[in-house]
């Protein structure tokens, strides 16, 4: 059986959930091997990855990983490749993943496929694009399947793998090192769940009107457990910050359930959100094109809407 | 400084896009094309540097003869120059060819900064960037929200998924661009005709000396096998708010067991 390589996506030493979801999915084509590559590689780390099936976890804890953009991630995991012949590359779907994958590619030589939604035992993996209008399935031809994949994608099980240790002697090359990271500034984040993870979204818009609208975007998010985002309408007037944008120039997201709330759905916006299972609107408009995705809609006013909908939630909970 | 701004000719955002029975590559005529939305922040960025460092900015195309008027746009916008890639054998060309030939331009032009829209609203890869920073062998410093240069060096903020990080680099390097960067101005009447004198090369693949066995449909290292349109979305229940809006919603997740 050949090594399925898993690229860890990780947050100040926390193995993300995605990362899960790719080694569930790589259990199903072949041996996983998860690839650590950063500072922050721990026991706890370690047994995470183990517990959901890497065989193999390739450490290189090196901080210049993270310490420039992008080409040392490529560079180290091309090493990789080049010592075990992979049958094929997972890596998550997010900006920095889909730069990983595409200069992965060209160092060696290999076909890439971007935002699959799923990968078949054949590694033919499956597309929805065109704001999920189509759904493609297409294959690598050439070197070895890199292939990224969205978040949500796959249920993540525990099955637990050998979870050998291995370390990558490789070092980052000087060409690797053109785009130095001098500052990281990291904006609120808050105790709820990733946007980009969630299985659930409530997301505000312009209707919410200002920063302190997002008080009952966020107690209806609390009350079902939610990750919080918000259109660029709200992100650009400071109502809310960037990183919770959901759309084209932000998130994309694929909940099973996704509220939109004061939102008209542009087109930009549906980009990123257009393939949440279940879709439920709160707008006053009833001509807003959001209302086209919804599998339920209510038009009415959100500040009444939604503070209703958040206190019978808290009710059936209670 | 001498500044590219690699745009894409794109189908009209919100037209419907469909893949080609034929070929599976996107079909390309069945709607208007306008320029790529995010390319616009990227030629606007390229021109406040030349407003504030001096320089010219060439806009850099591939694309069929009618991309053309995406590099027109780019011009009456301010831009100074154009280079149209312009063959038939490009058609069909995945991100590794188009970064293949779109690097190959570049060099062959020495620029100090290649500036990209981070993403197209077609493919939506928003790979071809740091593809071609890999095929350059230059800085990528890509998905900017904010651009500086000073003196040999670029600084740029990089959006990343928690906030954004400063980035530094020697120039020359390859920049891509977030639409919170700036607000694309729009042509002006001065602009359009100023534009109908400015020097557009068109080049064929031999004209950019590139190798035709690296280009095109035959040369994509991934097929596309099949694709089917997703039967459109069962039309959901939209009730008006008179009193119990929330209370309904709450009927339809408890339904759906969401609650
Ligand atoms: C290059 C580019 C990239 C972009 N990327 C993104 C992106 O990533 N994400 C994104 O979201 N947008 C993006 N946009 C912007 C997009 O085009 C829209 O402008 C934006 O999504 C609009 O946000 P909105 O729906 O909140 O605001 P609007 O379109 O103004 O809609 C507000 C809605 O709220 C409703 N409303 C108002 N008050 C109430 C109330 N009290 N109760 C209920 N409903 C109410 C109104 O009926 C209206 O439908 C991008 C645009 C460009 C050009």
């Amino acid at each position: 059986m050949s090594e399925i390589l898993v690229v860890v996506e990780q947050n100040d030493g926390t193995v993300k959930k995605v990362t899960l979801e790719l080694l569930t999915l790589a259990a199903s084509l072949g041996s996983p091997s998860a690839v650590w590559l950063g500072p922050g590689y721990s026991d706890t780390a370690a047994a995470t990855l183990t517990e959901y099936g890497a065989d193999k976890i390739y450490v290189s804890d090196s901080g210049e990983l993270a310490d420039y953009v992008v080409a040392p991630k490529a560079e180290t995991i091309a090493a990789i490749m080049a010592d075990v012949t992979p049958g094929a590359i997972l890596i998550a779907s997010t900006a920095e993943g889909k730069e990983i994958a595409g200069r992965l590619a060209i160092k060696t030589t290999s076909g890439v496929i971007t935002d699959a939604v799923a990968v078949a035992a054949d590694f033919t993996a499956t597309q929805s694009v065109f704001g999920g209008s189509t759904i493609v399935s297409s294959a690598v031809t050439t070197g070895t399947p890199i292939i990224t994949v969205r978040p949500n994608s796959t249920a993540p099980q525990v099955k637990p793998g050998a979870g050998t240790r291995v370390d990558v002697a490789a070092t980052v090359s000087d060409a690797a090192k053109g785009a130095k990271v001098t500052g990281r500034t990291v904006a609120q984040k808050g105790g709820r769940p990733e946007l980009a993870e969630a299985a659930i979204v409530v997301s505000g818009g312009r209707g919410v009107n200002g920063a302190e609208g997002f008080g009952v975007i966020e107690a209806l998010a609390d009350s079902l457990g939610a990750a919080v985002g918000a259109s660029r309408a709200a992100t650009d007037a400071g109502w809310y910050p960037h990183q919770f944008q959901v759309g084209q120039t932000g998130k994309t997201v694929s909940p099973q359930l996704y509220i939109a709330n004061g939102i008209s759905g542009a087109i930009q916006h549906r980009a990123g959100m257009q393939t949440s299972k279940t879709v439920v609107v709160v707008n006053k408009d009833p001509e807003a094109p959001i209302f086209e995705l919804a599998d339920f809609g209510v038009v009415g006013d959100l500040f009444s809407v939604v503070p209703q909908l958040t206190e019978e939630i808290e009710k059936r909970k209670a | 400084m001498k500044i590219a701004v690699c745009v894409k000719q794109v189908p009209d955002t919100w037209a419907e896009k469909k893949l080609r029975a034929d070929d599976s590559t996107l079909d390309r005529e069945a709607a208007d094309g306008v320029m790529n939305e995010l390319d616009e922040y990227a030629v606007e960025e390229a021109l406040r540097l030349i407003e504030a460092h001096g320089g010219e900015v060439t806009v850099v195309t591939m694309g069929p003869e009618r991309a053309a008027e995406t590099v027109r746009k780019a011009l009456s916008m301010g831009a100074d120059a154009g280079v149209h890639l312009v063959d038939d054998s490009l058609h069909g060309s995945d991100a590794l060819a188009t970064s293949y030939a779109l690097a190959e331009v570049l060099a062959a032009r020495s620029f100090d900064l290649v500036i990209f829209g981070s993403e197209s609203t077609d493919a939506r890869m928003s790979v071809v960037p740091a593809m071609v920073a890999e095929r350059l062998g230059v800085p990528q410093v890509t998905f900017a929200q904010k651009v500086e240069v000073d003196g040999t060096l670029v600084k740029i903020e990089r959006q990343t998924e928690y906030g954004y990080d400063d980035v530094e680099a020697s120039l020359p390097a390859v920049v891509s661009v977030v639409e919170k960067i700036n607000e694309p101005r729009y042509p002006s009447f001065k602009g359009i005709m100023a534009a109908k004198k400015k020097p557009v090369e068109t080049l064929s693949t031999a004209d950019a000396g590139l190798d035709a066995a690296k280009l095109g449909s035959s040369a994509s290292w991934t097929v596309v096998s099949a694709f089917a349109s997703r039967p459109p979305k069962a039309a959901g229940t939209v009730v008006s708010d008179e009193g119990t809006g929330g209370e309904q919603i709450v009927q339809f997740l408890t339904e759906q067991k969401f609650v």
